[in-house]
């Protein structure tokens, strides 16, 4: 027991890759191959996200400190494997872990080919996620964040629909291009610290200021593709629509909340005086992706594509809420992301469900669902009305909070912010009429077949875990506000510090060359 | 320093050399039968003189102009290696062909020791020696295929274009000699630190970098890789790009490093725009190429470019980083040339992109380790590949070449499209009509440990880079 607490993380983060390299050799018919693929990986992500819950009942949610500390030599000269999460990242890790099952539940019938190599890039991928929220080393994070790309693309090029290939590759070459700055930026760090430690620097090290909006415009470029904010976003759309389902999921659940993790784990400590620099340029940011991809979403014919707009929109409350660098916006901020991992990667299986039976996306194509499928229509207004961000969903906790912060920074930015709350229960409200709502008419609809056992058991959680977080969220708050407060100390010291130059030239100078 | 010492440092060369002459007088004798025989021996060999340059420490032989230290023993060893993995290549390739001979493993014997001599050199007569040595047998090497016109053709245009290079090096390595009165290294950096750096020396620093810069084939020396590449043999396309380049790498940085350390900011500009520009055509000229050999000779001019980056900063981190580099490179290449060469249909060899298609399929684990390797040439974590371009780009930043780190990184993205394609053609396309056979255990083992080495560096990256480091630091002693 005391061993696997001592390596929990790495436990966790290399449990999928130990799979995987079990249905690599798995032998046999095709059939069987398959079979044991789909088994192995639903094992083994639900044994992860056993031991994810197994973090989250041992983490100590009082301190800020980064908790779970392992490290190792890696590849020398302070470069080192370097594992650990605090209030921030927790929770992500949780977030990945409880997805993961579902994705291979959605994919049971609905991969027929090549399913072997399906859930091994799966399994991959898993790893590869959960590494980003643990990772406490500038390269170790850079070598976990952008190994995501290669398994997604292998997802959406091989699994996707008809323009995959041009999905896979626009996704690709988009965040390939951001996070090669972030690459440039990272060693411009560990040149000037001496270390890539992401501990080490927070805590210790301080970039001059121009240095800083260097710093902070390369990590912008990763993170904004990843995020994506406007007009950054563009790959997103084509990325979903393309997508299977269960990659949707993924995309939606947690490679997005990669790009607001990066914000607050790197930009926001690290670059404090920067990040107060381009606050305007996130909040206008916010608010167009806020108000325009609204309106796109609401012209759009393809149901995944609409819900892929929708996340822009709701990415962009994350950002304003967590560079509101308030209590309020930044837990909000963290909320939002957790509470739309879950919402999103349920509307997209909810888009499954239906995809499985027609195989199309197109909403005309759809119609009076209610009539035939209620218990779907039921568990589809549940998300819906969360993605709308209605009191009692976990939808809403998050909205409020990011406004909240932002009202109280700049009361412009909430009034616009606003705006995006009536036009999300718009789009997503004539979405769902147009799908569920009215007669019955479309002959190809009439003989569709409600929730499947296995598809009630996917979506039955989904809809608990919404409502549960929306009515009590207190659970998710015990684990974030140490940290976001011990952060937001951090950051406010920082930026006195910088304010304050003769100060600062004497720190610097005492630091020196620490190489 | 007398002669028997001297010989003894000598003693992996003179292996080698004594091995070749031994070799080609049996296969005189017994003829093509024989070639099996003598590419295992030629193997052996290599071993032997791999395992003496391992074991042989730190000297200096005929008057300072052969050098043996942790930077030759380095590059030796990477050169030795992936010379034998060619021979063991060259003979299975040259058998499915039906044109078995004898000359083969002698030919790429000779030409490894003219490269282990480059790489000891320490003095320019004996750098052109060895130069000259490897190049010869390169060059016949390369229109080994003597019945195909593309491969006499690309012997001969290597042969043209070599010699010209030669030439300008030559003419570089008078000029220089005329200007300091020594060809020693060591000798040149005296008396450039002694008297500085003339306007007559600058004009041999020119023409001794591209002269070198041909053996690179970094641009805009590089015309002639596509068209070699593209006619040349498979397996001896393999040694050109691994051996070759490795051993032109490392008697670059020493013949550099060495005599013009006070020179750095006259020779720094000439390597930043060759690096700039190697990069560039590198990613972009392959974008539209079909024959994956031709390809290949884009993509590897390409990472000449960034492991110039590691010259261009000149310091400790950027040898090691281009060590780094060039281990990395040789053994993707090799696993990527052990995949060309399999690709055969109906008994031909056949060498587009297209001929691909779908191999996830009728080959899935072939298809796996290309991809792999394809995608950790692009520099993708957590591939080997992304450490090697770190070390460089990390060695670019330390010298605060920020602007040429930049573009080098947009250059990786362009380039990143190219070997995606091929990912996409072996795993998103329809399949084509399968190859012939399976590769073989043989070829099977090779890709094996190279697909391993990609896939698996990133748990164990210490060793390698630690090694680069030993191997770096002899060089600013």
């Amino acid at each position: 027991m005391s061993f696997l607490l001592s390596h929990l993380l790495s436990i966790i983060t290399f449990l999928p890759l130990l799979g995987a390299a079990f249905i690599l050799v798995a032998r046999g018919s095709e059939k069987t191959v398959a079979n044991t693929a789909r088994w192995v990986a639903l094992i083994v992500t639900i044994v992860d996200f056993a031991l994810t819950l197994l973090l989250w009942v041992k983490f100590d949610g009082t301190t800020a400190a980064f908790q779970f500390v392992e490290r190792a030599a890696w590849m020398g000269n302070g470069i080192s494997y370097h594992m650990g999460v605090d209030g921030i990242s927790m929770l992500f890790i949780v977030l990945t872990g409880g997805l993961m099952p579902f994705c291979i539940l959605a994919s049971w019938e609905s991969i027929k080919t090549r399913v072997g190599e399906y859930m091994i890039a799966f399994l991959v991928l898993e790893t590869l996620m959960m590494g980003v929220f643990a990772a406490l080393d500038l390269f170790l994070f850079y070598v976990f964040f952008e190994g995501g790309l290669i398994p997604m693309f292998v997802i959406i090029g091989v699994w996707g629909g008809k323009r995959r290939v041009y999905a896979s590759f626009k996704f690709f070459l988009y965040t390939l291009l951001g996070s090669l700055f972030m690459l440039l930026a990272v060693l411009a760090m560990y040149f000037y610290a001496g270390t890539a430690d992401i501990e080490t620097i927070i805590n210790t090290v301080h970039f001059p200021v121009a240095m800083q909006s260097l710093l902070w415009l390369g990590f912008f470029a990763s993170f904004a593709v990843k995020m994506p904010m406007w007009p950054v976003h563009t790959w997103l759309p084509d990325a979903h629509v393309e997508a299977p389902t269960a990659g949707s999921v993924i995309l939606a659940g947690i490679l997005l909340k990669m790009g607001g993790y990066g914000f607050l784990r790197f930009s926001l400590p690290m670059f404090a005086s920067a990040s107060v620099t381009f606050t305007p340029l996130i909040f206008a940011l916010s608010i167009i992706a806020i108000i325009y991809t609204s309106f796109v979403a609401l012209a759009q014919e393809d149901v995944k594509k609409l819900i892929a707009y929708s996340s822009v929109a709701h990415m962009g409350f994350v950002t304003m809420g967590l560079f509101t660098l308030t209590q309020w916006g930044v837990d909000g901020g963290i909320f939002q992301m957790l509470s739309h991992g879950v919402v999103s990667a349920a509307l997209f299986l909810c888009v499954g469900v239906i995809y499985d039976r027609m195989h199309t996306r197109e909403i005309s194509a759809y119609g009076g669902l209610v009539n035939r499928m209620p218990i779907y229509a039921a568990c589809f207004m549940v998300f819906a009305l969360a993605n709308v961000g209605l009191p009692g969903t976990s939808g809403f906790v998050g909205e409020f909070l990011t406004m909240l912060g932002a009202f109280w920074v700049n009361t412009w930015v909430a009034i616009f912010a606003a705006t995006g709350v009536i036009l999300s229960a718009g789009y997503m409200l004539y979405l769902y009429w147009r799908v569920i709502f009215g007669e019955l008419v479309k002959p190809a609809l009439m003989t569709i077949k409600d929730l499947s056992l296995r598809e009630f058991a996917i979506l039955a959680p989904l809809v608990a875990v919404t409502i549960l977080l929306g009515v009590y969220p207190k659970p998710i708050f015990d684990v974030t506000s140490a940290s976001v407060a011990h952060l937001i100390a951090q950051h406010k010291a920082e930026v006195a510090f910088d304010q304050a130059p003769h100060q600062n030239q004497i720190k610097l100078a005492s630091r020196g060359d620490v190489r | 320093m007398n002669i028997q010492a001297d010989l003894l440092t000598l003693l992996p060369e003179l292996i080698l050399a004594i091995g070749a002459m031994a070799a080609l007088l049996i296969g005189a004798v017994r003829g093509d039968k024989s070639t099996n025989f003598l590419s295992i021996l030629m193997v052996l060999l290599m071993i032997a003189a791999g395992y003496f340059v391992l074991m042989a420490p730190d000297a200096g032989a005929f008057h300072g102009a052969f050098i043996v230290d942790g930077f030759s023993r380095f590059a030796k060893l990477v050169v030795l290696s992936s010379a034998a993995l060619c021979v063991l290549m060259a003979q299975r390739f040259f058998e499915e062909e039906g044109r078995v001979r004898f000359e083969l493993p002698v030919l790429i014997g000779l030409s490894t020791l003219g490269m282990m001599l480059m790489v000891s050199a320490a003095n320019f007569v004996s750098l052109y020696l060895g130069l000259e040595l490897q190049s010869l047998a390169l060059y016949v090497l390369a229109a080994f295929n003597r019945d195909s016109q593309r491969s006499v053709e690309a012997g001969l245009k290597y042969f043209v274009l070599g010699a010209l290079s030669s030439g300008m090096l030559l003419y570089g390595i008078s000029l220089i000699y005329g200007f300091t009165g020594t060809t020693e290294f060591a000798g040149v950096a005296q008396v450039i630190k002694a008297s500085g750096v003339g306007i007559g020396l600058i004009f041999g620093l020119v023409f001794l970098i591209a002269g070198l810069a041909f053996k690179l084939s970094a641009v805009p020396f590089h015309m002639w890789a596509p068209d070699v590449y593209e006619g040349a043999p498979t397996p001896i396309v393999a040694f050109f790009t691994t051996a070759a380049k490795v051993a032109a790498f490392a008697m670059f940085i020493r013949a550099i490093i060495i005599p013009f350390p006070d020179a750095l900011h006259q020779w720094r500009q000439i390597i930043e725009f060759v690096s700039v520009l190697s990069m560039g055509l590198g990613a972009f000229a392959a974008i539209g190429q079909t024959n994956i050999k031709r390809l290949m000779a884009y993509s590897s001019i390409g990472h000449m470019g960034y492991a110039l980056l590691g010259l261009a900063a000149g310091t400790v981190m950027g040898v090691q980083g281009m060590l780094f580099y060039l281990a990395f490179y040789a053994v993707t290449n090799i696993g990527v040339f052990v995949c060309i060469q399999a690709m055969r249909r109906d008994g031909e060899a056949v060498e587009t992109i297209s001929d691909l298609a779908g191999l996830a399929r009728s080959r899935p684990r072939m298809a796996f380790a290309l991809a792999a390797l394809m995608l950790s040439l692009a520099g993708l974590p957590p591939l080997a590949g992304i450490f090697a371009k770190i070390y460089v780009f990390l060695a670019a930043v330390e010298a605060h070449l920020y602007v040429l780190a930049g573009l080098g990184f947009l250059a990786s993205c362009v380039g990143a499209y190219y070997y995606l394609r091929i990912v996409k053609v072996m795993y998103f396309d329809e399949p084509a009509k399968p190859f012939d056979r399976e590769m073989g255990r043989g070829m099977g083992t090779i890709l094996a440990l190279s697909t391993a080495f990609t896939v698996l560096f990133v748990f164990i990256p210490g060793p390698l880079i630690a090694a680069a480091l030993t191997a770096a630091q002899a060089l600013f002693r």
